[in-house]
C-alpha cells in the first residue's frame, strides 16, 4: 500500500512539473507577450521594464530554470494582468472552482446512486422512465446544459443568472455571503452535475444488474432474505466497484466540464482564470494555473484508486490499483 | 434504439450535404431590416403555403408586423434551392434571424456542414494517429512499447479542453478560416490519439502470436506490410467505434472554442460562432432562438449515444 501511494506521489510530482513547465514554454514561445496589456501607447522605455521585471527579456529556458528555482520555494512569481501573486489567485480560483465540484459531484453521487439502484433492480416504467432521462442527460454536455440554465434564469429571475457572489452581500458577514452562495450555486452546479450523474446512474444500473445475476444472490434468497434486503445489504457492496472506479475519472471530466460552466456562468473559477491567463499570455499566472490543475488531477486519480481499493478486497491484497 | 440512432445521425449528415439546395439564404446575408426578427410564420391556405411579408415597427424594441395585405407564396425549386421568396419580397426567415439580420436556419443548416467535416478530419487524425503509434507499440514490443504506452497514458490523463485551449491560445488568435480549420483539427487529432493507440496495441499485442502472422512472416512479409495488411485490419471493428465516440466529442469541443473566442471567427457559420451570441444574457431573454445550434448538437450526441446503447459500450465521454 505506502508503494502504491508513493508511486502514484511521484507520479503526481511528474505531472505537475510537466504540464506547468510546458504551459511556461508554450506561452512563451507564443507570439506577443503579456505587456501588450499596456495598451499601444506605452513608452518603449515602460514595456522594456515590464517585461524585464516579468523576465520576459530572458532566453525561454533561462526564465524556465529561474522559474523552476523559485517555485522550488512556494514562490509562483506574480500575474502581470492582476498584478498580484500568482499564488494568492490560484488559491481563491481553486477553491471556488472546487466549491463548484465537490457540490456537482456530491449532487451527481446523490441522484445517480439511487436511481440507478432503482432501474438496475426493477423492471417496468418507473425502470424505463430512469434510463431515458438519463440517456437524454448524457447527451447534453455542460456547455447546452448551462446555457439553457442561463436563459431560464434570465427569463424567469428565480435565480441569479451567472456570478458567485452578489455586490449587495458584501456586508463581510460569513452567514450573508453564504446564502448568497446558495442561490448562485444551482445553476452552475447543476449544469455540471447531470452528465456525471447519468452516467453514475447507468454504470450503477448495469453493474447492479451483473450482481444480482451472481450465485450468492440466489444464496441468500435461498436464506430467505428479503428481495429488499438482498439489493440494498448484500448485491449493492458488490456492485459498487465500478462506480468507485469512475470517481478518478470523473475529476478530470469536472475539472474539463468546469471550465465551460465556469465561462458561461461566470463563476470566478480556475477554468476562467486560466482562460483569461492564456488569451493575456500572462506567463506565470498561466503556468500557476496549470499546476494547480495538475495536481488537483493527480489527487483525484489517487482518491480514486484508494476508493476501488477500499471497495475491493481483492486489489488491497494485490498492493495496486 | 439503434436504428433511431442512426437515423438521427444520417439525417443530420444528409442536411450538411444539401447544405446549399436547403438553405433558403445565403448564410452570410445581412437582412438590414430584420435584425433580431422572429421566425417568420408560414401559413397554409389549401395547399397553397403563404407567408407574410415582416415589416419593421420599431428598431429599438425590436418590434415587427405582418403585412396582412399581401401575402406571398414560397416558391419550390427555384434558384436550386428547395423553397425560397422572390427578392424584395422576404425575406423567408424559418428561425428568425440574429444580430446582424443573418438567416439563423440557413446558417444552421451551413454551420453544420463546418462543424461535421471539422469533427471528422480530427476523427481522421485521431484514428491513423493512434493506429500508427498503437500499432507500433504493439508489433515492436521491448522498449518501444514500454516509452509509447508511457506516452499515452500520460496524454490519455490530460484534460482536454484545458490542452486544447492552451495550444489554441498559443497561436495567433485572429487567423484565416482555412487556417483555423486545419488548425483544429490538428489539435483535436493530436487529443483524440491516446484512446485509440491504447485499444489497437493491445488488439495488436495479441494479434502478432497467432499463426497466420507466423505464417506470412515465414513467407518475408516486412514489418510494415505486416501492421498495414494483417495486423491492423483486425483492430478496424475497434476504431470504428472509437470513430463514433470521438465524433461527437469534437463537434463539442469545436462548439466550445468557437463559443470562448479561440475556434472560427464570426463571418464562418459554425455550431460554435453561432452559439456564442447566445453568451449575452441580457439579450437571450428576448431573442431565445440564439440557443437554436443546441438542438442539432444536441440531435446528433444522442443519436451516438443512442446507436451504441445496449452493445455493452460505455458512452459517450462528453470531454475528447
Amino acid at each position: 500500500m505506502t508503494a502504491f501511494v508513493a508511486r502514484r506521489l511521484l507520479f503526481a510530482v511528474a505531472l505537475v512539473f510537466v504540464v506547468s513547465s510546458a504551459t511556461l514554454l508554450l506561452t512563451r514561445l507564443a507570439p506577443g507577450d503579456v505587456t501588450a496589456e499596456l495598451g499601444p501607447f506605452a513608452a518603449p522605455a515602460e514595456v522594456a521594464a515590464a517585461r524585464a521585471r516579468l523576465g520576459l527579456d530572458r532566453g525561454p529556458v533561462e526564465q524556465w530554470a529561474l522559474w523552476i528555482a523559485r517555485v522550488g520555494r512556494f514562490d509562483f512569481g506574480d500575474s502581470f494582468l492582476y498584478n498580484r501573486p500568482v499564488r494568492d489567485l490560484v488559491g481563491r480560483a481553486t477553491a471556488n472552482t472546487a466549491i463548484l465540484a465537490v457540490v456537482a459531484l456530491l449532487a451527481a453521487t446523490a441522484f445517480g446512486i439511487p436511481l440507478g439502484i432503482v432501474s438496475g433492480s426493477r423492471r417496468g416504467t418507473a425502470a424505463t422512465v430512469i434510463r431515458a432521462v438519463s440517456l437524454v442527460c448524457l447527451s447534453v454536455p455542460p456547455l447546452l446544459t448551462s446555457l439553457l440554465l442561463v436563459f431560464l434564469a434570465a427569463t424567469t429571475r428565480w435565480l441569479p443568472a451567472g456570478g458567485m457572489t452578489s455586490v449587495d452581500a458584501l456586508d463581510g458577514r460569513w452567514s450573508t455571503w453564504l446564502a448568497d452562495l446558495a442561490t448562485h450555486l444551482p445553476l452552475p452546479a447543476l449544469a455540471l452535475a447531470l452528465p456525471i450523474a447519468a452516467t453514475f446512474e447507468r454504470l450503477q444500473a448495469q453493474s447492479m444488474a451483473e450482481a444480482l445475476q451472481q450465485p450468492f444472490v440466489t444464496a441468500a434468497a435461498a436464506r430467505g432474505v428479503a428481495p429488499r434486503e438482498i439489493v440494498l445489504r448484500h448485491a449493492w457492496r458488490v456492485s459498487l466497484r465500478p462506480i468507485c472506479g469512475v470517481y478518478g475519472i470523473a475529476i478530470g471530466t469536472l475539472l474539463s466540464g468546469s471550465f465551460v460552466v465556469e465561462f458561461v456562468t461566470a463563476w470566478p473559477g480556475l477554468g476562467r482564470l486560466m482562460y483569461e491567463a492564456l488569451r493575456a499570455r500572462d506567463i506565470y499566472l498561466v503556468a500557476g494555473c496549470a499546476a494547480m490543475g495538475g495536481w488537483v488531477l493527480a489527487a483525484g486519480m489517487m482518491v480514486g484508486d484508494l476508493l476501488l481499493a477500499a471497495a475491493d478486497p481483492r486489489l488491497r491484497e494485490q498492493g495496486r490499483g | 434504439m439503434r436504428r433511431a440512432g442512426l437515423t438521427l445521425v444520417t439525417i443530420v449528415a444528409l442536411v450538411a450535404l444539401g447544405a446549399p439546395w436547403l438553405a433558403p439564404n445565403p448564410p452570410g446575408r445581412s437582412f438590414p431590416q430584420s435584425l433580431y426578427a422572429p421566425p417568420t410564420a408560414v401559413h397554409l391556405r389549401g395547399l397553397r403555403p403563404f407567408i407574410y411579408q415582416q415589416r419593421l415597427i420599431s428598431r429599438l424594441e425590436r418590434r415587427f408586423e405582418d403585412d396582412v395585405s399581401r401575402p406571398v407564396a414560397l416558391h419550390w425549386f427555384a434558384d436550386g434551392r428547395l423553397v425560397s421568396i422572390p427578392e424584395g419580397e422576404g425575406p423567408l426567415l424559418l428561425l428568425g434571424a440574429d444580430a446582424l439580420g443573418r438567416d439563423i436556419f440557413s446558417r444552421l443548416v451551413y454551420g453544420a456542414r463546418t462543424s461535421l467535416a471539422l469533427a471528422l478530419a480530427g476523427t481522421l487524425g485521431a484514428l491513423v494517429l493512434g493506429a500508427l503509434v498503437g500499432g507500433l507499440a504493439g508489433y515492436a514490443g521491448g522498449l518501444v512499447d514500454d516509452l509509447l504506452s508511457r506516452i499515452t497514458e500520460f496524454v490519455l490523463v490530460l484534460p482536454a479542453m484545458y490542452v486544447a485551449l492552451a495550444l489554441r491560445a498559443a497561436l495567433p488568435l485572429v487567423l484565416p478560416p482555412a487556417t483555423v480549420f486545419v488548425l483544429l483539427a490538428a489539435i483535436f487529432g493530436l487529443l483524440g490519439w491516446p484512446i485509440v493507440a491504447r485499444g489497437v496495441r493491445a488488439i495488436v499485442a495479441s494479434e502478432r502470436e497467432r499463426e497466420y502472422v507466423m505464417a506470412s512472416h515465414a513467407l518475408g512479409a516486412g514489418p510494415w506490410r505486416m501492421l498495414l495488411r494483417h495486423l491492423l485490419p483486425s483492430a478496424a471493428g475497434y476504431m470504428a467505434v472509437q470513430a463514433t465516440l470521438l465524433l461527437p466529442a469534437f463537434i463539442l469541443a469545436e462548439a466550445t472554442l468557437s463559443y470562448v473566442g479561440l475556434g472560427f471567427p464570426d463571418t464562418v457559420p459554425t455550431w460554435g460562432t453561432m452559439l456564442q451570441s447566445a453568451a449575452n444574457v441580457s439579450l437571450l431573454g428576448q431573442a431565445p432562438l440564439m440557443l437554436a445550434p443546441a438542438a442539432p448538437i444536441l440531435l446528433v450526441v444522442l443519436g451516438v449515444n443512442l446507436s451504441i446503447q445496449g452493445r455493452g459500450r460505455t458512452p459517450v465521454q462528453l470531454e475528447p
